[in-house]
């Protein structure tokens, strides 16, 4: 099969899986999850035959590969759409195949796969556990989950949604795909919907994406407004960009391009959870765990990033623009990093994670530094998705604790109801500790270091306000791993369920293994040539390759110590003080830093429901409720009744009984009665009367006729 | 030869006494002897435009034998109801027979 081929055929397996499944499969779960993930294999090995040919493609860049095919009709034109894979694609198909891949593995062993029916599960709430019988003894294991079918459906549909996002030579498609994974993100948020928290976790989650997307629509209409075409290689021609740049928007002195950029910039801030609209991520965490992997660390918060890096070249063209992008992410980095020091839902903790890394490669893109902004979204998919998946087995394990216990008051994602889990569950340990190692850019080893290095290196050169916010970021966020790490796994067990806690499955522990290795890994393919000692040792690949997706490939920035020193301290450094504050730490009370403005979020869901939600609620319900439907349009429908009814009443009154009944009905029988009744004694019966009253009456007449008509 | 009108003038005495004696007789019998005589007056005229008109032209006289023939079944039909009043009824004067009012 040709390239341009697979690469089509890349996002259909999923696709196909999803109908497959809610339309016939779905009461089987074994078969449904078998399609599913037979599905996300095939989208896999397309994605891994494109993106080893990509490597054997000399100036890939230049020549990548697309295909395209004539879809709506304008007038004298054809709208195209198409799939394009170029540098920045493949790296990116790379990372989405394999994190895709691993998840719906991993969903399997979460979703108690095997496990007998739960005693009284419902759908819509997550399982309660069974009891099984046993040698005589009867004890409570976890139990599958009763929607178990309609979650690997609704992954397979997300799947197809981000293949899609990834291989679009457009942003038409782009969008489409975007919005694919906004509905599932809301589906799979509300997965549970039987929990009042996940519903409105869900709706917060859609409408606040929502804000995101209506701009980035507006953005896109406006860039076709401008340029007639949203194919990505179209608009950015030499040509064309400088057009954008040259044209001013009327807006606050923005080019073109810088308007577009930004408002296309906005909807990147809604999907990738950037301030102000980050509210939903942490919320999202309602969701199952392996949702909150793919979905919400993984691969869609990553395909806000995406779009901001394919536009980067149109976002370049306008200085001002790119300050906003950078002013959001570094303050993005910071602001999330300090709310996630004093959470302590270890998946929330990830969450503000999430969108502090994510403020990361933002700000990379914001001062220019693509390639360091590619290499960390990489990056941070495999490692966050492992911290993801790494945190669901220990929820997993503790939910099996719980279980033994039969105490459901123990919330099994409290941090501080865990401890010692390092001997029960050893895997899902050495595989967190490489993701949070990474997260916090332990040096040399991790990838995460190299990525997060070259980002705090080309800020360096670039811009130093934003170089020491992300510094700090950086600090925190070695300190926030640490001390998840310490209060999850190091020390005693703190509760009877943290000491019953223990393995998962090898459905979930693989996935783990798996993207351990790549956590790792990857960073070694981007070590800067002129690193001290290590550089050189393995070629700068990634520079190499992705910076060709450039049409002006960009220069590696000198080598500083100054950051690199950073990069070390504020690691090495965060993690050792994380250990050392909280290894003692036995309870939230113990924790000093839980302060009332960390722990309510800089209460920015409070200014919310003071600023947007009461007064839309209140105008809700005073002027549309009260005025608008209670008075205006009720009010038109009460007046309406009785006068219709007292416009009926005077027509029987005035009209039908006088008139119709009185005068017409009675009044022809009356005439007729009455007219009988005089005229029956006419009525003698004798036979020479009627005939002399015919006799008088033709005489009569004949003279009438003869004098007054034939006269 | 005698002029049409003498004709029509006979005529019109002869149904005029029929229809006196129609309305002014009291038997039924009477009645119909009227009735007769202005049907006789009706043929007269019929012959007497026939033979003024178009003579090979016989409809005149194929209406007047036609009006025998009715006046003669009528007549027998008429005598036949006589006769049966007359046995239900005793009676044969016309303004006793009036059971056709209301």
């Amino acid at each position: 099969m040709s390239t341009e081929t697979i690469i089509w055929l890349i996002p259909l397996p999923p696709a196909l899986a999803f109908f497959l499944i809610v339309l016939f499969t779905n009461r089987n779960k074994a078969l449904s999850h078998t399609i599913a993930i037979g599905a996300a294999l095939l989208s896999w090995l397309g994605s891994m035959i494109v993106f080893a040919r990509a490597l054997g493609v000399e100036h890939f860049g230049e020549h990548p590969f697309e295909s395209s095919i004539n879809w709506l009709p304008l007038a004298g034109s054809w709208f195209k759409i198409g799939v394009l894979v170029d540098p920045l694609t493949a790296l990116t198909l790379f990372f989405v195949a394999w994190t895709v891949l691993m998840i719906f593995i991993y969903s399997v062993g979460y979703h108690n796969f095997g496990q007998p029916e739960g005693d009284h599960d419902q759908k819509g709430l997550p399982p309660h556990g069974a009891t099984v019988e046993e040698h005589g003894n009867k004890h409570v294991v976890p139990s599958v989950e009763p929607m178990y079918s309609r979650f690997f459906a609704f992954i397979g549909l997300f799947a197809f949604g981000m293949f899609t996002l990834v291989v679009s030579d457009n942003l038409l498609t782009l969008f489409i795909g975007w919005e694919i994974m906004g509905l599932c993100s809301y589906l799979l948020i509300g997965f549970w919907h039987g929990k009042k928290s996940a519903r409105d976790a869900a709706v917060k989650a859609f409408l606040t994406t929502r804000v995101g997307d209506v701009f980035m629509l507006l953005g896109i209409a406006y860039l076709y407004s401008v340029t007639g075409t949203l194919s990505f290689r179209e608009i950015f021609t030499e040509t064309t960009l400088h057009a954008l740049q040259l044209i001013p928007s009327g807006v606050l002195g923005f080019s073109t391009a810088g308007l577009i950029g930004l408002l296309l910039f906005i909807g990147t801030v809604g999907k990738s959870a950037q301030f102000p609209l980050h509210v939903w991520l942490p919320d999202a965490m309602e969701g199952p765990t392996p949702v909150s992997a793919m979905i919400h660390a993984a691969t869609m918060v990553s395909a806000g990033v995406y779009t901001v890096i394919r536009m980067f070249p149109l976002l370049s063209l306008d200085a001002q623009t790119m300050s906003v992008v950078a002013f959001i992410g570094a303050f993005t980095a910071l602001f999330a990093a300090t709310i996630a020091l004093a959470q302590n839902d270890i998946k929330r903790v990830l969450a503000y994670s999430t969108i502090s890394q994510l403020g990361f490669m933002i700000a990379a893109l914001g001062i220019g530094a693509y390639i360091a902004a590619i290499f960390h979204l990489i990056t941070h998919a495999f490692f966050k998705a492992l911290l993801f998946l790494g945190s669901g087995s220990v929820i997993h394990g503790m939910e099996h604790g719980v279980l033994h216990t039969g105490n459901h008051k123990v919330d099994p994602q409290d941090m501080f109801n865990m401890g010692g889990l390092k001997s029960k569950m050893p895997i899902t340990f050495w595989t967190f500790l490489i993701g949070g190692f990474a997260l916090s850019g332990f040096p040399i080893v991790t990838a995460g270091f190299w990525s997060k290095d070259e980002i705090l290196a080309d800020a360096f050169a670039h811009n130093l306000p934003v170089f020491i916010t992300l510094a700090i970021a950086a600090f925190l966020t070695a300190f926030y791993t640490m001390r998840q790490i310490t209060l999850t796994f190091l020390g005693e067990p703190r509760t009877e369920e943290a000491s019953h806690a223990h393995e998962t499955p090898w459905t979930m522990t693989f996935p783990l293994l798996v993207l351990s290795v790549l956590a790792i890994g990857y960073g070694w393919l981007g070590i800067p040539e002129d690193f001290p000692i290590l550089g050189g040792l393995l070629p700068n690949w990634l520079h190499e390759f992705a910076g060709a997706t450039l049409a002006h490939h960009p220069e590696a920035g000198e080598f500083h110590p100054v950051p690199l020193l950073t990069s070390f301290i504020v690691a090495l450094g965060g993690l050792a003080l994380g250990y050392l504050m909280y290894r003692n730490v036995n309870s939230s009370a113990e924790d000093k830093l839980q302060f009332g403005f960390l722990k309510n979020k800089y209460y920015v869901d409070e200014i919310y429901e003071a600023v947007f939600i009461k007064p839309v609620t209140w105008f809700a319900d005073k002027a549309v409720y009260q005025i608008m439907d209670k008075g205006f349009i009720d009010g038109i429908l009460h007046l309406f009744g009785p006068g219709t009814q007292g416009i009926g009443d005077a027509i029987r009154n005035y009209f039908d009984l006088p008139f119709i009944n009185r005068f017409l009905g009675d009044g022809s029988a009356n005439v007729t009665y009455f007219s009988g009744e005089k005229l029956r004694v006419i009525q003698t019966g004798r036979i020479q009367q009627y005939l002399m009253l015919a006799l008088i009456l033709f005489i009569a007449i004949g003279a009438v006729l003869y004098f007054f008509v034939f006269a | 030869m005698v002029p049409l009108s003498w004709y029509l003038i006979f005529s019109a005495i002869l149904f005029s006494i029929g229809l006196f004696g129609v309305l002014s007789r009291r038997n039924l019998v009477a009645i119909l002897l009227g009735i007769e005589l202005m049907l006789n007056s009706v043929n007269v005229n019929l012959a007497a435009f026939w033979r003024y008109g178009t003579v090979t032209n016989i409809t005149g006289q194929v209406f007047a034998i036609i009006v025998f023939a009715v006046a003669a079944a009528e007549v027998s039909v008429g005598l036949a109801l006589v006769i049966s009043v007359y046995r239900k009824r005793n009676t044969v004067i016309a303004d006793e027979i009036d059971m056709l009012k209301f």
